[in-house]
């Protein structure tokens, strides 16, 4: 296959092998190392899209990520579609399919081109001027039309199957940009020794220097300096090409994007599509270069037409002739260097045409070339459909044939990234653009992007941001030597006189703008739309702040520059989300029984994080059916429930029940030891936050339980009052949630069923709400007489590990019915009791409730003073009552609205259309044979007597309000046993053997010596570090808290320091927790994917440990040696953890340079 | 994401703390001695200003200490932190 346009020599192209790949369904042919702009180009196609508003006919106008117009859709197969590419930055690969978008039927014949002859309709504001009325037409016809005509590529419709992954990282420096100035700041930063990292969006570094193919630097040609640099820098600096640094997020931390896929056409199944790393840097040197401004003419936006530098790069690294006949339009320098360049080349320079009355010393140069140069004129008009044939020269100087124009007006320098820094911009007007000023953050720049132009100056530049205490010099020849130059004076308002291309901005739109007395820069941009684009205006900015000047009759600088804002190119969804998809979207928690509820059918619900069982139908049963068997079997002998998803929190020390006293509305001072109490939570308020059971084990020791999803709230305002407001009390917290797992057994069996598991013990002396220590089925137990179901029962609570061997002893003693999450809520609503976040919502108080009389002669407590404000004593409060429908078969929806019925007042009637209150649960309740509803209503015990109208979807429902106790009001239930007619064999009881003990300490300086004496391991006192003696360890976690980890076959060792503690707090965590190690040398590279911290050995060493992030969930990660990482994480998160970790270690572990090149 | 130097564990990523609200505000030591609208103003009212903020910081997933921070609100910039 012909490339026509492509010169027999030059570039940095692979001639040796031709790839073959498609464009709007032509196959055409390229080399390896093209773009696919480049590719198209050597095949003579401009044309490569159609512009937003007015669908106009577009070419390929940079060679960057600044392009505006050459965007493209690539499908890459299997629903791998990419909309809105720039084609400079696609590279090629055998196969590559790309389309145009933005037109129908086709580029070449584009229906809504149409649209241009309507072009005065739709210039600035026309969405707010035009399809004003009516109102409705928005929806159904303006917007759509809008929407169809004018737009972008199209969103694929499927799944993204591509992976994507996050990586942190820490580095000394972190260099952006990776031309000459980037380049040598990493060589002078990577001398220091310290971590460098060096990232260019590119797919090659090297930037500028590979345009500059007639330089030579210190000696050597560009190219050869570049790749010597290059080889040096590979061994020391983590060198990221495509690699796009898209955001400065505070305290120096950077996003990058790092594109790992899209330039090969089959990619290793195992390598992410993208990279996100989140770079977090001590300090960052921009040399992030500069963009080349185009000139604002008519119709400057023909194919054809495209910005001089761009063009020298398609020459000289892609070996590609642009056109055949090719004039210039500059007002700059460095344009001269883009024509001596094609001169050389072969291509015909029809003209110069340099708007400035004095054009630098390089026109002579270009002159004597043999060049046609004129000074002071400029492109007035251009020719040509799709493609440019000819253009109007001012001043009457006529009509220049041509194919393409090349156009320049100076350089703006990349202050992106600078800016997005906080740093504050300063204008300067000799290049006319805006430079960094005063840094906000640790930032150096260097070359053209500070302002320094000239490949020298770049290099030195560059050095001496990288090591600023030896300066060095470049000897370089054979760069042009070119000053840049402020825009030129803007053109007269013309409506196809182009500033904006992405978004069809012309200078007659900002003139409009100005004219209807928009004068902020920012309202400007707004109104017009102008550098809103997907490229904000990268092309565009100064060249409409300047028509914006000219036009308010205002300097640049007053004028001022629009604020930049991540990210710098668009950065995909995909690896915005990373890895938080799918299964590792949240962690899914999994009760200690879970895999037995799997295996017997259960019906799985949602509860924060946790799945739980919400029923377990038998065969063709009904959910209805399956709850009510369960809530019968609960009634009439026993039921079997997990749950082990409440939180639990052992509260431990000499004033613990003084602190929960002041905590809790109940009274929990006089509870004796042995005994349980109900606790309801306030926050300071006065507003119910949770509740639970509080169970005094021992004098010093309570066993607190929370609701499931308020687990680590309530841990964490208690943890807020001890340390800021109650320090005067001695009493530390530990959760247990993990540790143990809770099962509830609940009926008139439950006694007699357990009893068999303890040896014969007689539970009749345990009273109601009381607490034993005690052995079920051999193993140690919690045993709690508590109940919410009304029924006489149990709770179990055993260490996690024994959990299915006691579920299992259970059942075999007895056969008690196991019963969901469901079953459990209709028969606590049939008692009344309430679950806080279902009854109440964040405005109940204990009154509202029915508590109002709680905790009213106690001292004070969190939330109590509260409970005399004046709008909590208001009698029009939503109470607690419950619902009886008329039609006993109708079950109300949960959060349906209760009104009042019709009244009459004489012949006037009174329609209750406000709303009293809210159906807070609604049941069919098989043990009434009839719906059930606990609702929230005003004045609601008042009320109780009257019918009340709840609006649901299909009628109005009549029920009448009673009191919120359906069943047993005298709790007769509570101490009805019956003796269990099934007697199984029992097995013994047969958990997993528990390897490793777990200590949770927590204990002021004083006791840490007799603690550590007692646990055979100092608690140190750094911060952060582990102690290890022998075969045990205690990991620093807090001033006052150490997990103490110790081999399983020293049972006593609890025991013994809890003796030692004297009143500390030392709480067994054992089965809280499982251990994941990690090990290797990508450990710590592994690790970082999920994890912000600096993992360097200098940073992290081994002995450190703490608690941290991962993921979405907290571990506690210990360096036990170079390579190896041990993790303690809570045993429902394990999972997660380890499924983040395979994800991590998915990646070939031959990446170039880890983050951490120990 | 912001780096926090916990008093204890030294510079960590900001995701590991948890935002506590305005420093110093002390609970009354007898609340039932405080009348209505003094209560209200310890319950509701923060000063809220434009610039540098006294606030406290939990750090949650790490030693699990509250301390106190100096904020600017304008710039997000924490100027030092303190053990409480």
């Amino acid at each position: 296959m012909t490339q026509p346009f492509r010169l027999a020599t030059g570039g940095r192209i692979a001639r040796g092998r031709e790839i073959g790949f498609r464009f709007d369904g032509r196959t055409y042919a390229g080399y390896a190392g093209d773009t696919l702009a480049s590719a198209l180009l050597a095949n003579g196609v401009h044309l490569v899209g159609r512009s937003f508003k007015y669908h106009r006919p577009r070419g390929i106008l940079s060679a960057g990520s600044e392009e505006p117009n050459a965007l493209v859709t690539v499908d890459r197969g299997g629903g791998r579609i990419a909309p809105n590419l720039r084609a400079t930055q696609i590279e090629l690969y055998e196969g590559l399919t790309a389309t145009s978008q933005n037109r129908f039927p086709s580029l070449g014949f584009d229906l809504g081109a149409a649209a241009g002859w309507f072009g005065p309709l739709l210039s600035a504001g026309f969405y707010y001027k035009t399809f004003l009325w009516p109102a409705s037409f928005w929806a159904r016809l303006y917007e759509p039309a809008i929407r169809a005509a004018a737009g972008l590529g199209k969103a694929p419709k499927q799944a993204d199957p591509d992976r994507y992954v996050h990586q942190y990282t820490h580095c000394e420096v972190l260099v952006i940009g990776a031309g000459p100035a980037g380049i040598a700041a990493a060589l002078a930063a990577a001398s220091t020794g310290v971590r460098v990292m060096l990232c260019d969006e590119q797919s090659e570094l090297g930037g500028s220097l590979l345009t500059e193919t007639g330089a030579v630097i210190n000696g050597k040609p560009a190219s050869e300096w570049l790749a010597d640099a290059l080889t040096s820098l590979e061994s020391r600096v983590t060198l990221l090409p495509r690699t796009t640094a898209f955001g400065w997020y505070p305290d120096n931390m950077i996003g990058l994007v790092e594109r790992l896929t899209d330039h090969v056409g089959i990619p290793d199944p195992n390598l992410p599509r993208e990279r996100l790393w989140q770079v977090r840097a001590r300090a960052v040197i921009l040399a992030t270069g500069a963009i080349e401004r185009p000139l604002v003419f008519p119709h400057n936006d023909r194919p054809g037409i495209m910005l001089a530098g761009a063009a020298r790069s398609f020459v000289n690294r892609w070996g590609v002739a642009p056109g055949r006949t090719v004039a210039i339009a500059t007002a700059d320098d460095s344009a001269y260097a883009a024509a001596l360049d094609m001169h050389r080349a072969g291509v015909t320079i029809a003209a110069i045409l340099d708007q400035r009355r004095k054009p630098g010393p390089i026109a002579e140069v270009a002159r004597m070339a043999g060049m046609i140069v004129q000074a002071d004129a400029r492109v007035e008009a251009t020719s040509g459909g799709k493609r440019l044939s000819a253009i109007g020269v001012s001043t009457g100087r006529g009509t220049i044939e041509c194919d393409t124009l090349l156009m320049s007006g100076g350089w703006t320098p990349s202050v992106h990234l600078f800016s997005q820094s906080r740093g504050k911009l300063r204008f300067d007007a000799a290049i006319g653009a805006f430079l960094p000023g005063e840094p906000a953050a640790r930032v150096r720049c260097a070359g053209a992007c500070d302002g320094v132009f000239g490949l020298a100056a770049c290099l030195e530049s560059g050095y001496a941001a990288g090591e600023t205490h030896t300066p060095r010099t470049f000897s370089v020849s054979g760069a042009p030597d070119t000053a840049p130059s402020a825009p030129p004076e803007p053109a007269a308002p013309h409506p196809r006189a182009f500033v904006d291309f992405q978004n069809d901005v012309t200078t007659k739109d900002l003139s409009i703008a100005t004219q209807e007395g928009f004068r902020s820069i920012e309202h400007v941009k707004r109104y017009t739309t102008s550098g809103m684009a997907t490229d904000q205006g990268k092309t565009s900015n100064i060249n409409a702040l300047a028509t914006i000047a000219a036009l308010t009759g205002r300097s640049m600088p007053e004028v001022g520059l629009t604020i930049f804002r991540p990210p710098y190119t668009p950065v995909t969804f995909g690896a915005l989300a990373g890895t938080a998809r799918g299964a590792l979207f949240d962690p899914v928690r999994h009760a200690p029984l879970h895999d037995w509820a799997t295996a017997h059918g259960a019906v799985f619900e949602d509860v924060g994080t946790w799945k739980r069982a919400r029923y377990f139908p038998r065969p063709g049963e009904t959910m209805r059916d399956a709850v009510s068997r369960e809530c019968l079997a609960v009634r009439n002998a026993c039921g079997i429930f997990d749950a082990s998803t409440l939180g639990k929190i052992e509260v431990v020390g000499p004033d613990a029940a003084a602190f929960l006293n002041r905590m809790y509305v109940n009274d929990i001072a006089s509870l004796p030891v042995g005994r349980c109490r109900y606790g309801l939570l306030l926050g300071e308020d006065g507003f119910v936050r949770d509740d639970g059971v509080i169970a005094r084990i021992a004098e010093d020791r309570f066993h607190v339980t929370t609701t499931t999803g308020g687990a680590a709230s309530v841990l964490h305002m208690m943890e807020d009052y001890l340390q800021t407001e109650f320090f005067d009390l001695r009493a530390w917290l530990t959760s247990t949630t993990e540790h143990w797992a809770t099962i509830a057994l609940q009926g008139p069996f439950s006694r007699s069923i357990l009893e068999r598991l303890m040896d014969g013990t007689d539970l009749s002396t345990m009273p109601h709400m009381s607490v034993r220590e005690c052995h079920v089925a051999g193993v140690p137990a919690r045993l709690f007489r508590v109940s919410f179901t009304g029924e006489a029962g149990f709770e179990i609570a055993v260490p996690a590990s024994q959990a299915q061997a006691v579920w299992d002893a259970l059942l075999a003693a007895g056969s008690p019915t196991p019963y969901g999450t469901e079953a459990m809520h209709v028969l606590r609503a049939e008692k009344g009791f309430i679950i806080v976040g279902q009854e109440t919502d964040g405005t109940a108080i204990p009154a509202d409730l029915g508590f109002g009389a709680i905790g009213r002669n106690k001292p004070d407590f969190v939330g109590k003073r509260s409970l005399t404000r004046p709008d909590m004593l208001r009698n029009d409060r939503r109470q607690l009552v419950g619902l009886l429908t008329e039609d006993p078969k109708m079950v109300l929806q949960e959060g349906a609205q209760v009104q009042i019925l019709p009244s009459w007042s004489g012949a006037t009637m009174t329609v209750g259309q406000q709303s009293l209150g809210h159906i807070a649960s609604a049941y069919w309740s098989a043990t009434l044979g009839r719906s059930i509803a606990l609702a929230m209503v005003s004045h609601g015990r008042q009320r109780i007597g009257e019918t009340m109208l709840v609006p649901m979807p299909h009628a109005t429902i009549r029920a009448a309000v009673v009191a919120p106790v359906f069943f047993d009001p005298n709790n007769t239930r509570l101490h009805t046993h019956r003796h269990s007619p099934v007697n199984g064999a029992i097995p013994p009881a047969a958990g997993a053997v528990p390897t490793t003990t777990r200590l949770n300490v927590r204990a002021p300086a004083t006791a840490t010596a007799a603690i550590g004496l007692a646990l055979g391991v100092l608690l140190g006192s750094v911060p952060n570090r582990a102690v290890r003696a022998r075969d045990r360890a205690a990991l620093w976690l807090g001033p006052d808290e150490w997990l103490a980890i110790a081999p399983a076959s020293d049972p006593d060792l609890r025991a013994r320091a809890t003796a030692a503690a004297h009143g500390a707090s030392v709480v067994d965590v054992s089965d809280a927790f499982e251990t994941i190690e990690v090990a290797g040398a990508q450990a710590a590279w592994w690790i970082n994917g999920f994890c912000a911290l600096d993992l360097a050995p200098h940073t992290f060493p081994v002995g450190m440990c703490t608690r941290t992030l991962f993921g979405k969930v907290e571990i506690i990660l210990w360096r036990t040696a170079t390579t190896v990482f041990h993790i303690e994480t809570g045993r429902s998160y394990a999972p997660y953890v380890r499924a983040c970790l395979d994800e991590a270690a998915r990646q070939p572990t031959a990446e170039k340079g880890t983050a951490h090149p120990d | 994401m912001l780096l926090i130097a916990c008093p204890w564990c030294g510079p960590r990523p900001e995701n590991e703390f948890h935002y506590g609200g305005e420093a110093g505000i002390a609970r009354p030591p007898d609340p039932s001695a405080v009348d209505d609208a003094a209560w209200a103003d310890f319950l509701y009212m923060r000063s809220n200003p434009k610039g540098r903020h006294k606030e406290r910081w939990r750090h949650q997933f790490g030693c699990g200490r509250f301390f106190n921070a100096t904020r600017d609100t304008v710039t997000d910039r924490i100027s030092g932190t303190a053990k409480p």
